[in-house]
């Protein structure tokens, strides 16, 4: 087995699951260094949470893992695992033990595209300062996204708050990418490779959209249809 | 569980928090409880200098967690008060010579000892800072009215709630109620609005701050210092207890709004 293998890492909603699946575990730990050292970038400001199965690890042990990953810049967040001795380490060490763990399908299974062929991602939280979110699909967001956090998408960003901080929309070129927020003041709105430059007039926040209109970033304030 | 370890950090150098970790830790002193405060500023120490302990250093935290003494022995008794205790800094090591691990055991050590753990951790997100809040049952931020360190001070917040640490709690320090009216400064309003944690202290700037650091002797036992008193009622919020926020300004300014906010919001 390589060391892909051994080492899953995959997000799910309570950060970044990471399973170790070897039955020594000082090869699972260089494993996992490896991995750590591999995508380190991606992996940046996640949360971790470690699947060690049974491995009986002690407490001097976790707690030097945590320091390793401590200088990687990566917080690990829990320890899941099998053996009570484990746990118990990992809760001398303020860690979470447990978490709410989704089933399997839900995480493992990507969207059924085929009968809109859109995919998108929730974020249900302010992005703060410093954040950045990259997803090749659309983005949609229910929090505030504060100066300082940047959201890179593919596709849409829609972000039910306030929305200033720096995004992209149609990040691969899309034209008719939109973004629309219920507080449009971004520090910087592009789409695919227009910039938008002037600078919004600060009154009452209303809901808006922007889009491409003749080669031009234009904000449109979200107006209830009249029939 | 108890709220006993408050860490006191920000994402901008500079803005107080050393200033507000030996005034607020004094303060709760005064009321009678036995608090240890702990100088993480690994490399940078100065908090033993604001409380004027400077001179009775033996050994610092480096020496606990390498094991070279033990914790009573680290522990530095004040000069006013005798429930008031530093664990200083090492000057010359850096922060890589303490992990995480190593403040979460020595302070669950202090757990049994006291009422109250303030720990001064240093500016940044590097590793002295996951040093600071690994132990910390309540987080507070400090920043100043300026747009660099909100900013600052969100990306503290943001790291902050990643690591599940918290409550986070926010004090604003340096206020010039004057800048504020004449629309010179960010006002706590837009602030609070940002960062959307709790407030639990408005420092307004004074300049016998910058005096009582020097001579050593902090604020809070100037019993005329506004900002002494200011940070006096953090204690006592810290502590659980309702304390109006001081009426810098007329009732109608936004210091009344803010009262009134409180007092709506917060969780
Ligand atoms: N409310 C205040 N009014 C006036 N001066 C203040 C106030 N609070 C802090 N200061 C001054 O600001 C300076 C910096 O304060 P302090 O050392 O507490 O900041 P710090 O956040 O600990 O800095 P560092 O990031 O370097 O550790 C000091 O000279 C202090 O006296
Ligand atoms: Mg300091």
């Amino acid at each position: 087995m390589d060391d892909h293998a051994k080492v899953q890492i995959k997000g799910i909603r309570e950060g970044l699951l990471i399973t170790v699946r070897n039955d020594d575990w000082s090869e699972a730990k260089a494993a996992l260094q490896e991995q750590i050292k591999e995508q380190s970038e991606f992996l940046r400001g996640g949360r971790l949470i470690l699947d060690v199965g049974n491995h009986v690890i002690r407490a001097a042990e976790l707690g030097q893992l945590r320091d390793m990953l401590t200088d990687d810049g990566l917080a690990l967040w829990a320890i899941l695992s099998n053996s009570q001795v484990t746990q118990q380490n990992a809760q001398l060490l303020g860690l979470a033990t447990r978490i709410n763990k989704p089933s399997p399908e839900r995480t493992t299974h990507t969207i059924e595209t085929a009968l809109t062929g859109e995919e998108a991602v929730l974020v249900r939280r302010t992005l703060r300062s410093g954040y950045s979110l990259q997803y090749f699909g659309h983005v949609v967001v229910i929090g505030d996204v504060n100066p300082g956090s940047e959201i890179v998408a593919g596709g849409d960003v829609v972000v039910w708050g306030r929305l200033r901080g720096m995004v992209h929309a149609g990040a691969e070129g899309n034209q008719d990418a939109v973004v629309c927020a219920m507080d449009l003041a971004p520090t910087q709105l592009r789409i695919a490779d227009h910039i938008a430059t002037t600078p919004k007039q600060r009154g009452k926040p209303q809901p808006e959209m922007a889009r491409i209109v003749d080669g031009q970033v234009v904000a449109v304030p979200w107006q209830p249809k009249t029939k | 569980m108890t709220n006993k370890v408050i860490t006191i950090t920000s994402g901008k150098g500079g803005v107080g928090k050393t200033t507000a970790t030996a005034n607020i830790a004094t303060a709760l002193a005064v009321d009678g409880a036995r608090v240890v405060c702990i100088d993480a500023d690994i490399g940078l120490r100065n908090l033993d200098v604001v409380l004027g302990l400077e001179n009775r250093i033996v050994y610092d935290l480096v020496d606990v967690v390498e094991g070279r003494c033990r914790l009573r022995q680290a522990m530095i008794r004040d000069k006013r008060l005798p429930n008031l205790f530093l664990i200083p800094a090492a000057q010359t090591r850096d922060k890589t010579s303490v992990s995480p691990s190593d403040m979460v055991r020595l302070i669950d050590e202090l757990r049994t000892e006291c009422d109250w753990v303030l720990i001064d951790s240093p500016a940044g997100i590097e590793r002295g800072f996951r040093n600071a809040i690994a132990p910390a049952d309540v987080v507070v931020v400090i920043t100043n009215p300026e747009i660099s360190a909100v900013r600052d001070a969100d990306r503290i917040i943001g790291l902050v709630e990643a690591e599940e640490k918290g409550p986070v709690r926010l004090v604003l320090n340096r206020l010039k109620p004057e800048l504020v009216k004449r629309e010179d400064m960010l006002s706590p309003d837009d602030i609070l609005e940002l960062l959307a944690i709790e407030l639990i202290g408005i420092v307004p700037e004074d300049e016998k701050v910058i005096l009582s650091t020097n001579r050593g002797v902090p604020i809070v036992l100037d019993g005329k210092s506004q900002a002494g008193q200011a940070f006096r009622n953090i204690a006592t919020r810290l502590a659980g207890q309702n304390v109006p926020f001081l009426n810098l300004e007329d009732r109608n300014g936004f210091f009344g709004r803010i009262s009134r906010m409180m007092r709506s919001g917060g969780d």
